[in-house]
């Protein structure tokens, strides 16, 4: 083989190489947007690559001029409410696909697997009519309404308790135990891990939000980060590194969120493509 | 408080998706028997159980428990507990919380659950391993999980089903002589499914064989040893099975004949002829197969005396007092 | 009868249970699909009201449009670069990484560190990257960069919008290919290892083939978020220059589109939209199911 040619020692340090070399590209554009937060407005222009001049001012009036704090606080509390009622939804749904036999529950089941492929930008011309007519627009219920359920979460919960042995919902029925029972003591549970990776997914995708809020939000108080950092861009067309400041504010949180809780994330978007 | 807990079944059937799973099954199960539903697998003695435990519906007939018909009783309600071939311990919960959890559903103060739970455990010298979950216990450990879980309840009927065969051979056989011990020192009634014959003739006060949905015997292990009551029954317990061979090649009757293994003894003055296809020496003794006529027989005999060589042509004699006569339409016993 | 009484026991816990999410799902997925089929043959008065029907042919006029047909080969071109282009990069990343080495983790963080990044960050990160003024690209890449810029030129702009596309969608397609790489058993590698197979014939017999599940959900994923993009045109060019990236979402929702406010073509837009993915996924999934083996 061509590759064992080379020394042991070569092969690797070729590998770190290419792996820096990867590492830097993919971080380049982080690390301009870094530089240039902590930078003042005029100096942004002559050296956009070092840090030659460091100060919070920019970060300041970001944080200022885009009404970020609110920004944060709204997304924060509009993203809560989804995961949390993403859990509740999905843990009940996907428990009486499981576990309850009924009259109508294949239709029922393809009725969820239908929403999967509606795509979310297909419905807003809709949906947001329906929200003007609820009188919903600039609220927390607005904001999170289309995003209380999802099939996804369905299927994902549904085959974690199909997997669960069927022993178990026996033991529990001779043990005495009723369905909500069930579902509370043993099958929720059983399920921790799945339902940490399904929490995590629904926050980061209600965070994500951008054209959901953009409409529903014509009230600049009542922006998300994201329809925040677009009214921020467009008011400050002429001091770029301003927008970038805001972005860095809006990124850092959930950056952090996802170190803590990086197997978790990987759980959720893998849950639809690797088997076993 | 004696409980009385005897088991009725009558006319019982069960139908899946038009396959008949229990076919008109009646069966008497006393207060405080330990009674084996024994069988192959797929004859029903599961949805027998099942059906007992109240996780299955009969399609018709009824079940009673002490005296009370309970077909639309739930599990719960009829003091009933059961031990799964999987065990089914709650894999979240340490041991002490999966043996007191019968008891916290049925709103048994914490306390006083507790001391019972700790209590059955030392039944089954679980304590030290109160704290643990079950992934941390070896296979035999989990099942006495599963048994204190269900003698916790002090139920009337205890139901198991094929609770050793996950066990290796030695815990086996350790494992059924403390479940007969248990059987002793309990006042319940044990139901109790296997497909091994060694566990129904050594645990069992009762044994009802079961073929394709129907009881074919229900009496003492030696009763059904014996004297079975139909080819099946025959064949399904001993090991070897017992010989069963055509009519007229022994005796002139019109009956098939049956003889166990350790009553076809190879002497000169018999009176069958026979030729020997293979000698198998198992140590302690040894089996011949031989034919008859068309018919295969196999001899068992003491691995010391002379034993014939493949080939050999010999006698053999089957004393009458050892043969099972069967009807070859019914296939049942002829004999009283 | 016992069974029929079984069948519907359950029947009220069952309705309980689907309730909730039934009546979101309903609500904002079913029904609007269905109310939006309807509005598309409606033409409207600005103010969105006062709507009557201007017949079901509408769809084909919407469909025969210069703007449609424009919008949809922007939609088409943008997807037809960034899916390949980002699969192929996030499986040369995964490979990449897929050793066992000292720190490994350090660079599987960094390779993942884009997906923590909304469409919005990335869209203005690269938005002051390209930016001709701050010029930190400009003045390496020269000519069009400089001026007018690269967002700004009718030729470069949708490839612009692409890159950063591309950049924000590796952290995911890195992510799940790499738990895909690490489904792969081993002994596969060992016995082509064992067979003389090189690095090269590992990777294309042992490595593609078992990552073809992986592979055709990373696909899907992709082209879906494609075709559906919109925050990337609106803070990025705004569907400018001269509608060059004026995508199909952008045409129903943009600031700058022509049928702003105007709810039944929109909607017709949003169901040509969910048809054309509709048949693209259909494509996708048949077409590669056939080529692909599945773990087990």
């Amino acid at each position: 083989m061509a590759t064992s040619t080379l020394p042991r020692g070569w092969r690797a340090a070729g590998r770190y190489g290419l792996l820096t070399a990867v590492a830097v590209v993919v971080l380049f554009p982080i690390w301009v947007m870094v530089v240039g937060a902590f930078k003042p407005f005029g100096d942004v222009l002559q050296d956009p690559l070092l840090p030659t001049s460091v100060t919070l001012e920019t970060l300041r009036t970001a944080w200022r001029d885009g009404n970020l704090g609110r920004a944060l606080v709204n997304s924060t509390i509009v993203s809560l409410i989804v995961t949390m009622a993403q859990l509740v939804t999905s843990v009940l749904s996907a428990y009486a696909f499981a576990f309850l036999r009924f009259p109508g529950r294949t239709f029922a089941f393809g009725v969820f697997l239908a929403t999967l492929l509606v795509p979310f930008e297909a419905t807003v011309v809709v949906n947001r009519s329906t929200i003007q007519d609820l009188d919903w627009l600039n609220s927390f219920q607005g904001l999170a309404a289309p995003f209380l359920a999802t099939a996804f979460g369905t299927f994902l919960l549904r085959q974690v308790f199909l997997q669960l042995p069927k022993d178990l919902r026996e033991a529990a029925r001779m043990d005495g135990l009723g369905h909500l029972g069930f579902m509370r003591e043993v099958a929720v549970p059983l399920a921790r891990p799945s339902l940490g990776a399904l929490a995590l997914f629904g926050f980061l995708s209600s965070w994500n939000q951008y054209l959901w809020p953009t409409v529903i939000s014509t009230d600049d108080d009542w922006n998300t980060v994201q329809s925040g950092l677009r009214t921020l861009s467009q008011a400050q067309i002429d001091k770029p590194n301003l927008v970038i400041a805001g972005t860095v504010i809006v990124a850092l949180p959930i950056f952090l969120v996802l170190l803590v809780f990086q197997r978790q994330l990987v759980r959720g978007l893998t849950a639809g493509a690797v088997k076993g | 408080m004696p409980i009385v807990a005897d088991v009725q079944l009558r006319n019982l059937s069960k139908v899946f998706d038009g396959v008949t799973a229990v076919d008109d099954v009646s069966l008497d199960i006393g207060d405080h028997d330990f009674m084996i539903l024994l069988g192959p697998s797929g004859c029903g003695k599961s949805t027998l159980l099942r059906m007992i435990a109240g996780l299955e519906d009969p399609t018709t007939g009824d079940v009673s428990i002490g005296g009370t018909r309970v077909n639309d009783v739930e599990p719960k309600q009829r003091d009933v507990a059961m031990v799964f071939q999987s065990y089914a311990l709650y894999p979240h919960k340490t041991v002490q919380a999966n043996i007191e959890f019968p008891l916290k559903v049925r709103g048994v103060a914490k306390p006083e659950r507790a001391e019972q739970a700790r209590s059955a455990a030392a039944t089954l010298g679980l304590t030290e391993y109160l704290g643990r979950k079950p992934g941390q216990l070896s296979g035999g450990q989990r099942q006495r999980v599963a048994l204190a879980r269900a003698i916790v309840r002090r139920p009337a009927v205890f139901c198991m089903d094929e609770p050793l065969s996950n066990l290796d051979a030695k815990l086996r056989g350790e494992t059924r002589a403390e479940l007969v011990a248990l059987h002793d020192r309990l006042d319940s009634t044990f139901v109790y499914v296997t497909h091994d014959q060694v566990e129904a003739m050594t645990m069992g006060s009762h044994v009802a064989v079961m073929s394709r949905g129907r009881i074919e015997q229900v009496g003492s292990p030696q009763e059904v040893y014996a004297r079975p009551a139909s080819v099946f029954v025959a064949q399904f317990i001993g090991t070897p099975p017992m010989n069963v061979l055509p009519p007229g090649t022994v005796e002139p009757t019109e009956w098939l004949v049956g003889v166990r293994p350790e009553h076809v003894v190879v002497d000169p003055d018999g009176d069958v002829d026979a030729t020997v296809t293979l000698v198998e020496h198992l140590g302690h003794e040894a089996l011949v197969h031989l034919l008859v006529g068309e018919a295969a027989v196999v001899s068992r005999v003491d691995a010391a005396a002379s034993l014939p060589a493949t080939g050999d042509a010999v006698r053999l004699a089957m004393p009458p007092a050892h043969r099972h006569r069967f009807d070859p339409s019914t296939t049942r016993r002829v004999d009283p | 009868m016992t069974t029929n009484r079984r069948r519907w026991r359950d029947l009220p816990l069952a309705l309980a249970m689907l309730a909730p999410s039934l009546v979101v799902l309903v609500t904002f997925v079913l029904y609007p699909l269905g109310r939006a089929v309807w509005l598309g043959h409606q033409r409207c008065d600005p103010t969105g009201n006062r709507c009557s029907s201007n017949g079901w042919d509408q769809y084909v006029d919407v469909f025969r449009s210069r703007e449609f047909q424009q919008a949809f080969g922007v939609t088409f071109r943008f997807a037809l670069v960034t899916v390949p282009v980002g699969l192929a990069l996030g499986v040369g990343l995964a490979v990449l990484a897929d050793k066992q080495l000292r720190g490994i983790g350090f660079f599987r963080t960094v390779f993942s560190s884009t997906v923590a990044t909304s469409v919005a960050v990335a869209s203005l990160m690269w938005f002051f990257l390209l930016n001709p003024s701050v010029g930190v690209l400009a003045d390496w890449i020269g000519g069009v960069a400089k001026n007018p810029g690269l967002l700004r030129d009718e030729d470069t702009a949708l490839w612009a919008v692409a890159v950063s596309s591309v950049w924000a969608n590796l952290g995911f397609t890195f992510i799940v290919v790499t738990a895909g790489l690490q489904s792969i058993p081993a002994e596969l590698y060992e016995s082509a290892y064992v067979d003389g197979a090189s690095g090269w014939t590992r990777f294309t017999n042992v490595t593609v083939p078992m990552l073809g599940p992986t592979l055709l959900f990373v696909g899907v994923v992709l082209t879906s978020r494609a075709f559906q993009s919109y925050g990337e045109f609106d803070l990025l060019t705004g569907g400018g220059p001269n509608g060059s990236t004026t995508s199909l979402t952008y045409l129903v929702y943009g600031t700058n589109s022509v049928i702003k406010s105007n709810d039944g073509l929109q909607a017709a837009v949003a169901v040509l939209l969910f048809v054309v993915l509709l048949a693209l996924s259909i494509l996708q999934i048949r077409g590669v199911e056939r080529r692909i083996h599945y773990g087990d």
